[in-house]
């Protein structure tokens, strides 16, 4: 545990010097990557000792906050939820020291290497926080830190109205959590987690949770609570959205888990909302990354659908635990905890690599790229492994999680049982099947036409293979897909002690259940071998027969039309037509035709552009309503100081005569009187 | 290890190409023509593997490693499924799974070669198999769900086995609509008519073809020999499903299933001859209709009365 | 031939009549619907072990009219009429059929919570019927072609017809004959509105009605 505080001590400290040193870029870089790649490397370490020892550490400092202790402590699910973190901000940081040298001569890296760093040491104590005050405090230090990595290049318009939406969002879902924690103090009054286990809570767990899973679900992306990722991700620098992505959101999975480790009164339709949330969440969300053109944007819908995917597996889990069903909890546990991981490392991969294709091209626009494999060769395959894996097949890592799901419904307990717990079942099974072949879509889409064919621009011809401190994440991010994938059992095995946590179960009950899944595992990992043996047999033999043979290279065969350009290439938005048109209810899709006309033509174009259908339907019109109403409070705003005084005086006065006039018990009226006086 | 677990996969790998050649027998014999040999399929092979090869200045390795990887992917595919009675090489809980994303890691390979090459007509073909196959995705493993609720079976051996004993009289319903589901979706993923016509002669109408344009020699000769596992891979499901096994009788149960292989052949020409490709839009409407079907057997199963 | 087969095939007809386009298909889907219809009381009895003549040619009477009576005369005018033979959507065929399997899963669920005065001779019986009125509804509403819409009329009867064969086989031959009747006319007098609509105004898009209205 003191080790995970040094690692805290040298990411702030490291964060601060670098903004010490900002008036010299390099010097800057040098100490908060180095910084901050230290404090992950000595984090790590410290994690996967306590982890490894089989021990629960903990520790506990007094804090004069009121309801505030300084309590941490690392057991299975930290550990689970920190290893990412660390792992994925440890290489983003390396990555970083290279991707911010485009920033040297125009903007002041220091703040943004503090930033990332307090972003990194935020995170890390979110998940080791053990008291609702800590907790939040660091939920806040975390989400400010984001905001301001998201606009860091605050000069562009895009990038402070996509600040504007996040703050807004996290401020929302934070508000949402303090109500939460208020409550379940209210009976201890403690904010201690601890305490929150024990007491029988007064108040209805149902308003818990859906407190918890709006709160948590806007900083995880589900939908209709995700406005904010898909303008965020794809303005922040590139190893921030992988962060962000692959680390911050999957925080709001680890929140709604540890609540869900609180309420003893485990209600089965938790489990449906979930299945429905993560169903919609899954199939939207990758649709609506189909219909992208911009590539990070594009990976930042497709982060909603593996989210989707991930809380699928979690109302599984939930489903299992209220109808005391212990293959369908396990399993779904197990798969959605695994899917966290591996979701991770290839979302990390494909936004780092997005930053190498932003940094090369100056553009992430998927029609303005194309062959750019021939072009960086290494990165390029790495991008490859990513998409095949976040694509969910087979021999990689995303294939596995998402067999251990299939799994939990395909089962005795699941698919053939009982009706309420079959028909989530099939529900889940269908989402999972369209979502995969729907995600195979995007990412053949993102991957063919950004990286093969022939380059649309000459910025696409003329882009380089990026800096190996760029490309080395990548490849061991690519490493990481196909040793998960082939190792599944291994991993699977290690997701069990935080299933173990998270269900109140003894390790050894859940290992009969669980081996419902890793049995099969083991046999999808050797066929993942065998492919990789069969194809490397294959590829002999192909050279064998050539060999002493003519092989010819010419231009591509183009049906008869000899004069072809690379602009006769099939463009992303051509290739997702169909798609777009089948689904066309899900989007808004605007359409700016400039048509040929007359006899000879000049010019002619087409531009298309899918907006977000939440957006459009619900948020517009809400936060317009929200804009007239507030509009008519305009004559408060005065612009005088006096004024704005004697409001705060007058709130002030009544939120006493409040205070004093209510009769409530005391541990009660003091524990909420103080937390909204607070909250302001 | 036993023998018999070696069946299935022996007769896969070497009688597959025979049911191409069935079905161009039977069309040319229906269109009044005498048509090719039975062979033919293997006649070109041979022929293929026998060639040099020409490879396009825009491709890339991504190019070269899509046939090898799609056969491979076939071939591990052909290794889960049962046949006749015979249990599969490698079955476990799940291993339909398996199989449905094994064929979908096939059908990655060839459409990412197919966007190698860059020309817009591969293109076009890969843009439509991504899209009809993400939709026969969850035709075909609905369709496994209502089998795996009907038989409470959860690996195609199991299955395969436990429709052995006279389950079509039991409810014949469920597997009747699984089968017209299978049916659809074996139809969609071997671009046969009415998805696909591997006959056409125009690119702009094609699916599977366009995208194999710019193959040639031995690896065209892994495409065809994939294609030609894949048709046999998702046929013997259906022979499973409508000719089940009579127990014990493993010698005789793989004749009646390679009987029905060669009578599933046929059947393919006889569609093929007598009815029209549809219309590209209306491809999609067709296996949203397989789903609707697939979800109906599930919804006859969870009634209760598919039994 | 089970009754269960039977009803399944009357679901897959509807689902049929939700995806395609042709309205001859449209016709023809429910004039087989019709006559699977028809055997629906003579199963019903058979199971029972007993066949009174009466039934006999009740189930002759609902054949001659649903399968080949009413087919026959839209058949007429839509050649007569020369109208459109595409049904002309409102709703995409997609989304109908989705529709339709929705309707489905619905009538399952309605039913498994209904409490019928007879236990009911297939579990299929309820939910069949009632999803059958439904997609007779969603037709009649979705198609613009006012001939679909006489088709969406006889499919929302047939679900009325399952309902009271199969739930109270006993007492409603009466009832039932007054609905066919109700049919009937229905049928003809559409058909002879149709023929003349078209004769005045070329066009049988229900649609431009509207611009009847005061």
């Amino acid at each position: 545990m003191e080790w995970l505080l040094v690692a805290v001590a040298v990411l702030v400290a490291s964060g601060l010097m670098a903004v010490v040193m900002t008036s010299f870029p390099r010097l800057s870089t040098f100490w908060g990557a180095v910084g901050g790649g230290a404090g992950c490397a000595i984090g790590l370490f410290a994690v996967v000792r306590v982890l490894w020892s089989g021990k629960v550490e903990s520790l506990r400092w007094g804090w004069d906050v009121p309801y505030g202790s300084f309590s941490l402590e690392l057991d299975p699910l930290s550990g689970f939820f920190a290893i990412p973190i660390l792992v994925l901000s440890g290489l983003a940081a390396i990555y970083g020291s290279r991707y911010v040298a485009v920033f040297w001569d125009r903007k002041s890296v220091g703040e943004l290497w503090f930033f990332f760093n307090l972003l990194v040491a935020g995170m890390l104590i979110v998940v080791l926080a053990r008291n609702g005050m800590l907790f939040l405090v660091a939920w806040e230090v975390m989400s400010l830190a984001a905001f301001f990595l998201i606009t860091f290049e605050h000069e562009k318009q895009e990038v402070r109205d996509a600040g504007k939406t996040f703050l807004i969002a996290t401020h929302l879902g934070t508000a949402f959590l303090l109500t939460m924690f208020v409550l379940l103090g209210a009976e201890s009054g403690s904010l201690d987690f601890a305490d929150f286990a024990n007491s029988p809570s007064t108040v209805s767990a149902d308003l818990l949770f859906l407190l918890a899973l709006v709160g948590f679900g806007t900083k995880a992306g589900l939908m209709p609570l995700h406005v904010w990722l898909p303008e965020a991700y794809p303005v922040a620098p590139s190893y921030v959205s992988a962060v962000m992505s692959g680390a911050m959101s999957k925080l709001g999975i680890y929140g709604l888990l540890r609540v869900l480790m609180f309420l003893s009164d485990v209600q089965p339709w938790w489990g449906w909302l979930l299945i429905g949330a993560g169903a919609i969440s899954g199939i939207l969300g990758i649709l609506s990354a189909l219909g992208q053109s911009d590539l990070k944007r594009l990976l930042a819908y497709s982060s909603i659908e593996n989210i989707g995917i991930i809380s699928m597996g979690m109302g599984l889990g939930v489903l299992g635990t209220s109808s005391q069903n212990p293959v369908l909890m396990v399993l779904g546990f197990a798969g959605a905890l695994f899917h966290v991981i591996n979701h991770a490392i290839f979302k990390g991969l494909l936004f780092l690599g997005a930053g190498v294709v932003f940094q090369a091209t100056e553009t992430c626009d998927l029609d303005r790229l194309g062959g750019l494999l021939k072009r960086m060769p290494w990165t390029g395959s790495a991008i490859l492994i990513g998409s095949v894996a976040i694509a969910g097949l087979p021999p990689l890592n995303g294939f596995a999680s998402e067999f251990v799901l299939y799994r939990a419904c395909f089962n005795r307990e699941g698919l053939l049982a009982a009706l309420s717990t079959s028909i989530p079942c099939v529900a889940v099974i269908g989402s999972l099947a369209l979502i995969g072949g729907l995600a195979a879509f995007a990412f053949v889409r993102v991957f063919g036409i950004a990286f093969l064919g022939e380059p649309r621009t000459p910025h696409a011809a003329g882009a380089r293979s990026p800096n190996d401190r760029m490309s080395l994440p990548i490849l061991l991010l690519a490493a990481g897909c196909i040793a998960i994938g082939l190792l599944s059992p291994l991993v699977f095995e290690k997701i069990l002690p935080v299933v173990a946590q998270i269900t109140h179960y003894e390790l050894a009950m859940i290992e009969s259940p669980a081996a419902r899944a890793s049995v099969p595992l083991s046999v999808v990992a050797r066929v993942g071998c065998a492919l990789f043996l069969l194809a490397g047999g294959l590829a002999l033999v192909r050279r064998w027969l050539l060999s002493g043979r003519e092989v010819a290279v010419s231009g591509t065969w183009g049906c008869g039309y000899s004069r072809s350009t690379p602009r006769i290439q099939y463009t992303a938005s051509s290739f997702a037509q169909p798609a777009i048109g089948f689904f066309a209810p899900f989007f808004r899709t605007y359409t700016k035709l400039r048509a040929p006309r007359g006899l000879f033509p000049q010019s002619a174009s087409l531009a298309t552009e899918n907006t977000d259908l939440s957006t459009d339907l619900i948020y517009h019109p809400l936060f317009g309503a929200v804009g007239r109403l507030l509009g008519k409070l305009r004559w408060l705003q005065q612009g005088r100081v006096h004024m704005y005084v004697l409001y705060v005086g007058c709130t002030i006065l009544a939120l006493m005569i409040w205070y004093v006039s209510m009769e409530l018990p005391p541990a009660d009226a003091s524990m909420s009187g103080t937390v909204v006086e607070r909250s302001p | 290890m036993e023998v018999a677990t070696l069946l299935p996969l022996a007769v896969t790998l070497i009688m597959s190409p025979l049911l191409l050649g069935v079905i161009n027998r039977t069309k040319a014999m229906v269109g009044g023509r005498k048509g090719p040999p039975l062979l033919q399929p293997y006649y070109d092979l041979i022929k293929l593997l026998g060639k040099g090869a020409v490879y396009s200045r825009t491709t890339t390795w991504v190019f070269r490693a899509g046939p090898i990887v799609s056969l491979a992917g076939c071939v591990l595919a052909a290794t889960l499924v049962p046949l006749g009675g015979c249990e599969s090489l490698i079955k476990f809980h799940g291993d339909l799974i398996l199989l449905a994303y094994l064929l979908g890691l096939g059908r990655l390979c060839t459409v990412l070669a197919a966007l190698d090459t860059g020309s817009p007509f591969e293109g076009m073909g890969a843009s439509r198999e991504a899209m009809f196959s993400a939709l026969a995705e969850s035709a075909f493993l609905l369709g496994l769900a209502a089998l795996a609720r009907n038989t409470g079976a959860t690996s195609l051996t199991q299955m395969h086995a436990a429709l052995a004993d006279g389950a079509w009289s039991v409810s014949g319903l469920t597997l009747a609509l699984v089968t017209v589901a299978l049916l659809v979706v074996f139809l969609a993923e071997n671009s046969r008519i009415p998805v696909d016509d591997p006959n056409t002669h125009l690119e702009l109408t094609m699916i599977h073809e366009v995208m194999v344009l710019d193959h040639g020699g031995p690896d065209f000769a892994f495409i065809l020999y994939g294609a030609s596992i894949k048709l046999w891979v998702l046929g013997a499901l259906i022979i499973n499903l409508v000719l089940a096994p009579s127990a014990g009788e493993s010698v005789a149960d793989l004749g009646v299933a390679l009987a029905g292989m060669l009578i599933l052949a046929v059947l393919v020409g006889l569609i093929e001859s007598t009815m029209a490709r549809l219309r590209m839009p209306r491809v999609p409407q067709l296996l949203v209709g397989a789903t609707a079907l697939s979800g109906l057997a599930l919804v006859l199963e969870f009634g209760g009365i598919g039994k | 031939m089970s009754t269960d087969l039977n009803l399944v095939l009357v679901m897959l007809a509807n689902l049929a009549m939700l995806g395609s386009s042709r309205l001859s298909a449209c016709i023809r889907l429910s004039a087989a619907q019709g006559i699977l219809l028809s055997l629906l009381p003579l199963q019903l009895e058979l199971a029972e072990h007993k066949l009174a003549p009466r039934l006999a040619l009740f189930a002759l009477t609902i054949l001659v009219l649903k399968g080949v009576v009413f087919p026959a005369l839209l058949m007429r005018t839509l050649r007569t009429a020369d109208v459109r033979h595409e049904v002309v959507p409102m709703v995409g065929y997609v989304s109908s059929l989705i529709f339709g399997v929705i309707v489905l899963c619905f009538s399952f669920w309605v039913s498994s919570r209904l409490i019928l005065p007879h236990p009911a001779p297939s579990p299929l019986v309820l939910p069949l019927a009632l999803s059958t009125i439904l997609i007779g509804l969603f037709l009649i509403i979705s198609r613009k072609t006012a001939l679909m819409q006489v088709v969406g009329y006889l499919v929302l009867e047939n679900g009325i017809f399952i309902f009271g064969v199969a739930l109270a086989n006993k007492t409603p031959l009466l009832v039932e004959m007054g609905v066919l009747l109700d049919v009937f006319v229905a049928v003809f007098v559409m058909g002879i509105a149709i023929f003349h609509i078209n004769r005045e105004f070329d066009h049988i898009d229900v649609n431009q009605l509207t611009s009847l209205k005061d």
